[in-house]
């Protein structure tokens, strides 16, 4: 009993700290994947604005999707939602909790990417660069607009014969490199700010659902743990019995010293208790199903249980 | 049996991690590889292609390959997928998720390989530098060239220190063009794997979750019945030995004492521990013969019906219970014959 309790406070707070595990380890990923990814801003009209948005945002969408593929709970949620009511109601509560502690998870990585982006300064650089006005620029002022827009698309690549010594190149890479800063430093307040108004107004409202709903996802999430322990545990006797009964019928008085005769008196009930009289493959096939199509109801009295085991025994 | 419990409990929790952790460290490795790797553009018109479209397809599918290799659960899903019918109905349905399970997995250190190569871009510039579209990013007024001297002239881009081009298209300007490309290539390539992996178990939730459960408990039941079974058959081998040579022992002692006409010593009752295990053979040169006798003649691997007094010799339970096992009818289980 005791050694069950042991393992269940260990799932219990184990599930969310790798969770937050995962999504810091996530988080690290997207700063060292952007450090390491060598930038190279094509300085062609057309392809600039391309290229910047492109690695503004294409990156962020794969790091959300991983977010959502590496984490357990989504999977548990979208069964919880999918599956069949059966004798077990669903608590529609309990899903958007889910759903949105996940996402919240998943939407930390990739705001980390865009962030780091917009303070670094060389997306927003090569992205904007032909959308600046000239006039402002005493390089850029009077040449031709062709001129101007191929001029301007070379910007974000200082090596270039036609930039190496422009000064005003210097100018509108630091005009534009402030604001992609001041973009970044906003968003990263107003988001700070929203989760603190989060955290602070959230038990203003709805308190004892959202304990409700926090207390029933970690359940679900036990549940389901549990389910794949036991069976486990079930195919391991399953394979058990079955060995040995092919042993058996090979030569009748042959038994391996560790399921010797003494023994077998007193194993014979645990292992009892624990495969329900399920030894042949259509009866755990029908259990399984049964798991599927009718979840057990939410009541553990002692009658409930035996009903249960016996509706089990086919 | 709670032994037993706790080495297979082991052994299925860390069965998923092992494979997973397997999985890491090719991916790490693949990535090591790429940027340990001297890649060497030959900078020839037709030779380029070659070897950047090589460089980036070949490597993926030898890695796809070894991770076949290292997942020890391949032998397991060949031995499911050959065995004779017999008594146990095969499932495809379990064979299809045991492949799935290891492709998948197999699949994640060659997309790595082309992430990497891709985001690098030294792959695609160097296999497709001849393609680089000229008349928008090169010197228009540079006197024609004939094409075969175009594609040589071109060939040179990742070769800086021979490129002779510089009039015709600038060898930075090229390079970040075709860079850019690859680097696309490549994000738009990570975003499609996972998006596809994400798809893939997203969905299986939402149709067939009852299939995927019973798939799953089989497998690992397959699993851990071929180790049982393994374990099973190595505690019967031993017990099986132990007997055997008992048998040898006192076979060697009884022709021994007939030939020096010495009846059969028998241990009289209170006698220690260590004279019983000493088996009648009691000086140098019948141990001698003991040892002449077991490498020029093993017994037969057949042993007799217990003629012993229950408390004689070794384990004396053990001669009990293994009392008409004959090696035959071993046999006839899944391992090979064993000569008489």
């Amino acid at each position: 009993m005791d050694r069950f309790r042991m393992i269940f406070q260990y799932f219990q707070s184990n599930s969310e700290s790798v969770m937050n595990g995962i999504c810091g380890l996530l988080a690290l990923a997207s700063v060292k994947m952007y450090t390491c990814f060598d930038f190279s801003c094509p300085c062609l009209p057309r392809y600039n604005m391309a290229y910047g948005l492109g690695i503004m945002f294409v990156p962020p969408i794969a790091l959300f999707l991983c977010g959502l593929i590496l984490n357990r709970q989504s999977l548990v949620m979208l069964e919880e939602w999918r599956r069949p009511q059966g004798c077990r109601k669903k608590d529609l509560a309990v899903i958007r909790y889910m759903c949105s502690s996940i996402m919240q998870r998943a939407m930390i990585a990739p705001v980390i990417w865009i962030i780091v982006t917009l303070l670094d300064g060389k997306c927003l650089i090569c992205a904007f660069s032909s959308s600046v006005d000239p006039e402002k620029f005493v390089g850029f002022a009077n040449t031709s607009l062709v001129q101007v827009q191929q001029l301007l698309a070379k910007v974000p690549c200082k090596d270039d014969e036609l930039m190496r010594n422009n000064t005003s190149r210097k100018a509108v890479s630091r005009y534009l490199r402030c604001w992609s800063q001041a973009l970044g430093w906003s968003i990263l307040l107003i988001l700070i700010i929203a989760a603190f108004l989060a955290c602070w107004l959230r038990p203003c409202f709805n308190q004892a659902t959202l304990l409700q709903a926090r207390h029933w996802s970690n359940y679900i999430d036990i549940e389901q743990k549990i389910f794949e322990e036991t069976c486990c545990e079930h195919s391991r006797l399953f394979a058990h019995k079955c060995i040995l009964h092919f042993f058996e019928s090979m030569r009748r008085e042959m038994k391996l010293h560790s399921f010797s005769l003494p023994r077998e008196g007193e194993g014979a009930e645990g292992e009892e208790n624990l495969l329900r009289d399920i030894t042949d493959k259509d009866q755990v096939n029908k259990l399984l199903k049964m798991w599927y199509y009718e979840k057990p109801p939410l009541n553990v009295n002692q009658c409930t249980l035996y009903k249960f085991s016996q509706h089990t025994d086919v | 049996m709670d032994k037993f419990r706790m080495i297979f409990q082991f052994l299925q929790s860390n069965q998923e991690s092992f494979m997973n952790g397997i999985c890491g460290i090719m991916a790490l490795a693949s990535a090591q590889m790429y940027s340990a790797f001297d890649f060497n553009c030959p900078c020839l018109p037709h030779y380029n292609l070659a070897y950047g479209l090589g460089i980036l397809l070949v490597p993926p599918f030898i890695l796809f390959l070894l991770g076949f290799v290292l997942n020890n659960n391949v032998s397991m899903l060949a031995e499911e997928w050959r065995r004779p019918q017999g008594q146990r109905e095969k499932d495809p349905a379990v064979l299809r998720y045991m492949f799935c399970s290891m492709a998948q997995r197999a699949m994640i250190a060659p997309a790595v390989w082309v992430s990497v190569t891709l985001l690098d871009g030294k792959c695609i510039t160097c296999a497709f530098c001849t393609s680089v579209p000229v008349e928008t990013l090169g010197n228009t007024s540079h006197p024609g060239l004939s094409q075969g001297e175009m594609k040589r002239v071109l060939a040179r881009i990742p070769c800086k220190e021979i490129y002779n081009g510089q009039e015709l298209i600038a060898n930075e300007v090229a390079v970040r063009y075709l860079r850019c490309i690859s680097q696309a290539l490549g994000w738009c390539f990570i975003l499609l794997m996972t998006t596809l992996a994400f798809l893939v178990r997203s969905l299986r939730p939402c149709f067939t979750q009852a299939a995927f459960l019973k798939s799953r408990y089989w497998s690992h039941y397959i699993d851990i019945e071929r180790k049982l079974f393994d374990e099973t058959c190595a505690e019967h081998a031993r017990s099986f030995a132990k007997v055997c040579i008992q048998q040898f022992f006192e076979g060697m002692s009884t022709d021994l004492a007939s030939a020096h006409c010495h009846p059969p010593r028998k241990a009289p009752a209170d006698v220690g521990e260590a004279a019983e295990k000493l088996l009648g053979i009691t000086d140098q040169g019948t141990m001698n013969t003991a040892l002449k006798s077991w490498h020029r003649c093993k017994p037969p691997l057949h042993l007799h019906p217990p003629a012993l007094p229950s408390g004689n010799g070794w384990g004396g339970g053990q001669a009990n219970l293994l009392p008409q096992i004959c090696c035959r009818t071993l046999c006839s289980c899944h391992f090979t014959q064993i000569p008489p």
